[in-house]
């Protein structure tokens, strides 16, 4: 038959899911993705601002590894997101969708800090920093379970549950700082700044040190946690398929209790160790978008624990590093979360190239 | 010849590593129906998705009355007058006929419902379909739902009809009825494809029948001149004996009595209505009826799973003698009385296994709890996964593959596998071999007889009634939620069952409470 003109256009190209991808294939692309976002913002860089962007790559590397101080922050600023993408995990792996760990993280600071603030001089040290512990992580809990009981009894939505929850221990920080501070200031200063009661203790000369220990610790338990005990298939489970878990007699309401618990604990946990470990006041910026990150963290990292190491190391580095740009070259931070949020877009972005491939139209005349 | 109403060359498409089909050829008439014969996963479906443009080729040609076209949309599909008919109907529940035929349609002037509700009446009376155009979607059975699909596709000036397993949701009645239908479309000049994988159906209805096997064009033959033993061969590679073997039932005593259930969905729909039998060991207790007749409540009030809200469940336990009531106990409880009930669900990845985890933790999902240990040992499912890869034959990489990355047939093998690994007493099946290759289907009903003879309470639940004739004991009847029937298999046959599928229903798929 004598070929006709087509009748339609055909499409230039089309996508089409891949197989399994080998580990380092993908790795590359991963490799790939975040050299492309140096480049692109390194011309953003260059025609908005004018400057070398080699020295601003400089100026993103200093920001982390700088100086020594600079190193020891990023390290801290990396535990807490880990703490609190570790908490997350759980909740995320069932299809909890915990967004409420920025107010279960400041509820329980703010536990911590009532404690610190109205008894701090009165107990020993030792005690009053254990009953802040249990203060921040009973505090956590209670934001959690809120959403959870409600979800678990009549299957309300979790997402704006915890979303509000936010806003909530959010007006309820403002509220204790206006009580605690009677300039009027919105601001805390430092909290027994003489008598250093309720702060957590230098190890090796590090203030924080203790903080980056207790992370790491947890991020192996919750990595053993996740994979080889029971209550963490149950989460898988339930996570995966609720009919399934139904189906094999898994009590489906209470893991999604236990599980918000664990998740509440572990932000009240991560309040406890910034107003303890790192910042000894609170405002209400004290998670500081964490709990957000958190979320970013963890998916990256696909819920395991020991992969959210190098994604939070990832974030910590870039937002030091662009508050470090920002500085050095007297720009405004937007600068800096523009650069951020390219890099995470391109980091994010790899993952669609790593599951699909574009094929060319062309390519299937061939043979 | 004519000019072919539709040819395809060379058609190729593959799903990452899967190659759904393979340098495909196939033509199709002005005036005859073309069966496109081929087992569950052969890629009949992905052909004719590619000629009504969901999917796009990766490779091949296109002809339609002899000239190249390229297919990317349904819409384009429209213009080239080709009309598909899928298994799923794609209606909008709340509008009626005509709204739903004329739904999309991107028509200049003013919208008029009454004009188009008297065409669909004209295209019922040219073609003998029996419709009401101001009907709604939802009052409507199954097979009314289907000829509206049909004439939507007629409205729209479809020369080209492509039906995917249209018989799957009819009843023998039914069937017949669509049948005529469709040899008065192919009398207007109208070139019709049906998708099947039942051989009488082919025999009876088509001209001409083309076979795919695994994705690749085996060859097409003048229906008049083959018959079911070499379409089979065509269809499987090979010559294999249909018959299932059905023993006697020895032994057998009472294993699980229902007594007037009654069961309501959330929307207080009946859809389980005064059902009363008994289930005895070491038989096959088969369950027939249309596609939603109450027979997924029904296995999953007895597990555990659904509400009951009249009526009772006895089991007696051959072990203690005692009988327990297993109604409103969950799951759990049931386990603990010492009833050993298995139970492969209908829906295997949503309900029976978990998509995303490996054959070794698919396996445990019954047996993790056991043990103080609040670790996992994954020895005991390790083993038993590779025990059921050797015996079911199970294709996959490693028993650390996640379930969802295997094929259909393997996927109810490791289902299957893992329910009779726990040494049943009642098991229930629920479309075992759907999505199923003949060697596949096989293998399960050799499974289900080979627990029978173990002493085992089945109840098999199936679509296909010559499996349900020649593998059950004994055949349930569902209607519209009711129990219409209890016949025996060896003396039943197809009308018979078929006409008990319909007794008593009442228009949708169950009644509404006042």
């Amino acid at each position: 038959m004598s070929k006709n003109k087509k009748e339609t256009k055909e499409p230039l190209f089309h996508l089409a899911k891949r197989p399994a991808i080998e580990w380092w294939k993908a790795w590359l692309i991963r490799g790939a993705a975040i050299i492309s976002s140096l480049i692109v913002c390194a011309l953003i860089i260059v025609v908005l601002t004018k400057q070398n962007p080699l020295e601003v790559y400089a100026a993103l590397f200093k920001g982390s590894f700088g100086t020594q101080r600079k190193f020891w922050a990023m390290l801290q600023k990396l535990a807490i997101l880990l703490c609190i993408s570790l908490a997350v995990t759980p909740a995320f792996k069932m299809k909890f969708w915990n967004l409420g760990a920025e107010g279960q993280v400041l509820f329980g600071g703010l536990c911590s800090m009532v404690l610190m603030f109205e008894i701090g001089d009165k107990i020993p040290n030792l005690l009053l920093i254990i009953a802040m512990l249990i203060a921040s992580i009973l505090g956590g809990i209670l934001w959690a379970l809120f959403p959870a009981v409600l979800k678990a009894k009549w299957g309300t939505n979790e997402s704006l549950f915890t979303l509000m929850m936010n806003y909530i221990a959010i007006q309820l920080v403002s509220f204790a700082i206006m009580v605690w501070v009677p300039s009027g200031s919105s601001v805390m200063g430092l909290v027994n700044s003489s008598t250093k009661a309720g702060w957590l203790p230098s190890l090796l000369g590090q203030k924080y040190l203790l903080n980056i220990i207790v992370v790491a610790v947890l991020t192996i338990v919750m990595f053993i946690y996740l994979k080889y005990s029971k209550q963490g298939y149950e989460i898988s489970v339930v996570g995966e398929s609720e009919n399934t878990a139904r189906y094999i007699g898994i009590n489906v309401k209470k893991v999604i209790i236990r599980t918000m618990i664990l998740s509440g604990a572990l932000c009240g946990l991560a309040g406890f160790l910034l107003v303890a470990g790192t910042n000894h006041t609170i405002s209400k910026d004290l998670a500081g978008g964490d709990g957000f990150t958190a979320i970013m963290v963890s998916w990256l990292a696909k819920f395991n624990p020991i992969t959210m190491v190098v994604t939070s190391f990832l974030i910590a580095f870039l937002q030091r590093g662009a508050g470090e740009i920002a500085t050095n070259f007297n720009l405004n931070t937007s600068i800096a979360d523009i650069l951020t949020g390219i890099i995470i877009f391109f980091i994010i972005g790899c993952e669609f190239f790593i599951n699909y491939q574009i094929k060319s139209t062309k390519e299937k005349e061939g043979k | 010849m004519s000019t072919p109403a539709i040819e395809l060359k060379n058609i190729s498409k593959t799903f990452g590593s899967i190659a759904a089909n393979k340098g495909v050829n196939l033509t199709v008439y002005n005036g005859e129906i073309l069966s496109l014969l081929g087992e569950n996963g052969s890629g009949k479906t992905t052909l004719m998705n590619m000629i009504s443009g969901i999917y796009f080729p990766d490779a091949g040609h296109i002809y339609i009355d002899g000239k190249e076209v390229v297919i990317r949309s349904p819409k384009d599909a429209f213009d080239h007058r080709i009309g598909m008919i899928h298994q799923h109907f794609k209606l909008v529940d709340i509008f009626t006929a005509a709204e739903n035929i004329v739904l999309g349609l991107e028509e200049g002037g003013r919208f008029n419902i009454k004009e188009a509700e008297n065409k669909v009446r004209e295209i019922s009376t040219r073609y003998g379909f029996d419709i009401d155009p101001t009907k709604k979607i939802y009052e409507m059975s199954v097979s009314e739902k289907q000829t509206v699909e049909i004439i939507k596709v007629l409205y729209r000036g479809a020369n080209i009809l492509i039906l995917d397993e249209p018989t799957a949701v009819l009843t023998p009645q039914e069937t017949k009825k669509l049948f005529a239908v469709l040899r008065k479309m192919k009398e207007d000049g109208k070139a019709i494809v049906i998708i099947t994988h039942k051989l009488h159906e082919v025999l009876e209805i088509s001209d001409r029948v083309s076979v795919l096997r695994k994705g690749e064009y085996i060859g097409t033959l003048e229906t008049a001149n083959t018959d079911e033993s070499e379409l089979t061969e065509m269809m499987v590679g090979k010559k294999i004996s249909l018959n299932i073997d059905r023993s006697e039932p020895k032994d057998s005593v009472d294993r699980l009595e229902i007594n007037n259930l009654d069961c309501i969905t959330r929307d207080g729909v009946k859809i389980l209505d005064n059902i009363s039998f008994t289930v005895k060991s070491g038989e096959i207790l088969g369950i027939a009826g249309i596609a939603g007749s109450g027979q997924k409540e029904l296995l999953e009030s007895i597990a555990g799973l659904q509400k009951v809200r009249n009526g009772e469940i006895i089991y007696h336990n051959p072990k203690t003698g005692s009988t327990d009531s297993l109604r409103d106990k969950t799951p759990m409880q049931i386990k603990e009385l010492g009833v050993r009930l298995s139970f492969v669900p209908e829906d295997r990845l949503g309900m029976g296994l978990v998509g995303n985890m490996d054959i070794i933790d698919n396996m445990m999902l019954r047996s993790y709890r056991k043990g103080k240990s609040v670790f996992l040992n994954r020895k005991k499912p390790r083993s038993l996964a590779d025990k059921i890869i050797t015996d079911l034959e199970v294709v996959t990489p490693s028993a650390n593959t996640p379930i969802r990355r295997l094929s259909g047939g393997n996927v109810q093998k490791v289902l299957v596998g893992r329910e009779i690994s726990a040494a049943p007493t009642v098991l229930m099946v629920a479309y075992p071999v759907r999505g199923l290759d003949i060697n596949s289907s096989y293998l399960i009903y050799n499974l289900l007889n080979e627990q029978k003879e173990k002493g085992v309470a089945v109840i098999f639940v199936g679509e296909d009634l010559d499996v349900l004739i020649e593998l059950c004991d004994r055949i349930l009847v569902l209607s519209s939620g009711r129990v219409s029937g209890i016949v025996d298999g060896r003396t039943t046959d197809k009308s018979e069952i078929g006409l008990l599928m319909t007794k008593g229903e009442e228009g949708g798929e169950g009644n509404v409470e006042e």
